[in-house]
C-alpha cells in the first residue's frame, strides 16, 4: 500500500511539471508531449521509455489496489461491515480525532480510479473529445477546459486526490517506520498537507487558466 | 444528578441485543461510572430483574478490566481514564448517556456489556514475553540499559490490554496494543535474542485472530487510557521490516 502509493505521488509530481508546460505556450507544450515518446532513443524504440513508465505505473496501480481491496475485507471482518458506524450510539459519529481525510480513503480511491479512465478517455485515448478534437495535445487540453463542466469534472477529482494525499503520504511514511516520536508525527503531518496542497493546486492551475483566459 | 442510561442488553453470544433504556436517580457526581451502574444494578435486583453484566477489577486505573463504549468512545470523554476513573461529575443533571460493550469481530460479547478479550492473551502467548532462567534475580546493574530506553520501554509497559485501541479503531485493528508490547520487550537488551520472532509471530497471531489492519488514522492513541503512542506502531514495522529482511 505504502510503497505503491508513493510511486504514484512520484508520478503525479512528474506529471504536473508536463501540464504546467502548458503554460510556455502551444510549441514548448506540443513538443514536451512529443518528446515523451521519443524519451531514450535510440536506445530505446519509439515510446519504449513511455511504455516502461506505464508498466510501472500499472503494476504500482494493481499492488495499491490489491493492498487496498485486502485491507478493506480486513477491516469490513473485523468490524462486522460497519467499521466505525458499529455502535448503537449516534453521539461521535467522527470519532475523536480522526480526519475527513482518513475515512474517505477508500470511497475517495473509488472516485479516483473512475476519475483516472474519464481521463484516459479524454487525453490518451480520445475517445472523448469536449469542445474539439485535434492532432496537437495543446489544443486539445485548451478545447477540454475552456468547458465550464470539464474544469468542474478535474476540480472534484483533483479534490478527492489532494484528500487522498493528505492522509494517504502521512499513513505511507508512518506505516513503513518513519514516524518514530510525537514530533515526528506532527511534521510528518505537515509534509503529508504540504504534497497534498502543491500537487491539487499544480495541477488545477492549467484548467483554471485556461477556463479564464490565461492561455492560449 | 438524574441519569438517563441505553445500555447494550445481550444474553449471550447467540441471541441478538438490543439497547435499554433505564433511569437511575439521584447520583453522586463523585461517583465513578461503574459505582453508577452498581446502584442501578442495585436497583434492577430489588425489583426482581437481571442486573447488567461489566467486567471490573481493580476500580483504580491499572488492571484493564473494565472497558465500555459511552456515548460513542472507549472509556468515555475523557482522555487518559480507565472507565472505573471516569466520574460523574464529567456529565451533567439530565443527560442521557449510551452505554455499549467494546466491538470486534475478536471481541465477542460473553453477555451484555461484557466481552471476550481471550484473543490479546493469544496474541501474548505468540511472543509478547522473553525466555530468561528463572531462580536467583541477577544484579540490576548486570545489563546496563541507557536511561532514555528504559523510559520508553516503561512507556509502553504501561499498556493494560483493556483493547480500547481496538473498540475505537475504525478498522478493528489493535495495532497499539502488539507495539506496545513488541516496543517494551525490544527496546530492552533482555527482550532482544526473540526480537524478530517476537515482531513476526504476535503480527501473525493479530491477524489470524481476525483483527483488522492499520491505516495510521489515530483513534486508538486517542482513546487509550494509557497514553501509548501512535509512534509505537511505526516501531513495531520497523521491527517487522528488520525481522523479514533478517529471515533465512
Amino acid at each position: 500500500m505504502a510503497i505503491s502509493g508513493l510511486v504514484l505521488v512520484g508520478y503525479l509530481v512528474a506529471h504536473m511539471y508536463g501540464n504546467l508546460k502548458v503554460f510556455a505556450g502551444q510549441e514548448a507544450f506540443d513538443e514536451y508531449a512529443h518528446h515523451l515518446r521519443e524519451l531514450g532513443e535510440p536506445m530505446l524504440p519509439y515510446e519504449g521509455a513511455l511504455w516502461l513508465i506505464r508498466i510501472v505505473l500499472l503494476a504500482a496501480i494493481g499492488v495499491h489496489i490489491f493492498s487496498a481491496v485486502t485491507l478493506w475485507r480486513r477491516s469490513r471482518a473485523a468490524t462486522g461491515g460497519k467499521g466505525s458506524q458499529r455502535y448503537a450510539s449516534s453521539k461521535a459519529p467522527r470519532g475523536s480525532q480522526r480526519s475527513y481525510a482518513s475515512f474517505t480513503m477508500r470511497w475517495g480511491g473509488v472516485v479516483i480510479i473512475l476519475f483516472v479512465i474519464y481521463h484516459l478517455m479524454h487525453f490518451t485515448w480520445n475517445t472523448i473529445a469536449p469542445g474539439g478534437a485535434s492532432d496537437s495535445p495543446y489544443e486539445r487540453v485548451v478545447n477540454g477546459f475552456e468547458i465550464w463542466w470539464v474544469v468542474l469534472s478535474y476540480t472534484i477529482a483533483l479534490l478527492a486526490v489532494g484528500f487522498h494525499l493528505r492522509h494517504g503520504v502521512w499513513a505511507a511514511l508512518a506505516s513503513l517506520g518513519a514516524n518514530t516520536s510525537q514530533r515526528r508525527r506532527r511534521n510528518l503531518n505537515i509534509l503529508a498537507t504540504l504534497v497534498a496542497l502543491v500537487i491539487m493546486v499544480g495541477f488545477l492551475l492549467p484548467p483554471f487558466g485556461i477556463f479564464f483566459g490565461l492561455v492560449g | 444528578m438524574n441519569i438517563t442510561l441505553r445500555v447494550w442488553r445481550q444474553q449471550n453470544a447467540d441471541t441478538p441485543g438490543a439497547m435499554q433504556t433505564y433511569q437511575v436517580a439521584d447520583v453522586s457526581p463523585d461517583m465513578s461510572f461503574l459505582e453508577m451502574l452498581d446502584v442501578l444494578n442495585e436497583q434492577l435486583t430489588l425489583a426482581g430483574d437481571d442486573p447488567i453484566a461489566f467486567d471490573s477489577d481493580c476500580r483504580e486505573g491499572i488492571c484493564g478490566m473494565c472497558g465500555l463504549v459511552i456515548n460513542g468512545l472507549a472509556h468515555g470523554p475523557n482522555e487518559l481514564v480507565t472507565t472505573c476513573q471516569l466520574h460523574m461529575r464529567s456529565f451533567s443533571d439530565g443527560d442521557v448517556i449510551d452505554v455499549e460493550p467494546w466491538r470486534a469481530q475478536p471481541f465477542s460479547v460473553i453477555k451484555d456489556l461484557v466481552v471476550d478479550r481471550s484473543s490479546f492473551d493469544r496474541i501474548i502467548q505468540a511472543g509478547g514475553f522473553i525466555s530468561a532462567p528463572t531462580g536467583t534475580a541477577p544484579d540490576a546493574h548486570a545489563a546496563p540499559v541507557p536511561k532514555a530506553d528504559a523510559d520508553a520501554a516503561f512507556d509502553a509497559a504501561t499498556c493494560i490490554g483493556c483493547g480500547a485501541c481496538v473498540a475505537a479503531c475504525p478498522n478493528g485493528s489493535a495495532s497499539l496494543f502488539v507495539a506496545a508490547k513488541i516496543t517494551h520487550l525490544g527496546l530492552l537488551p533482555q527482550g532482544q535474542p526473540e526480537r524478530d520472532s517476537r515482531a513476526l509471530d504476535m503480527l501473525a497471531q493479530h491477524d489470524e485472530e481476525g483483527f483488522g489492519g492499520c491505516t495510521q488514522i489515530g483513534e486508538c492513541t486517542a482513546a487509550c487510557p494509557k497514553g501509548i503512542q501512535l509512534d509505537l506502531i511505526s516501531r513495531m514495522q520497523r521491527d517487522v521490516l528488520g525481522a523479514l529482511s533478517h529471515r533465512r
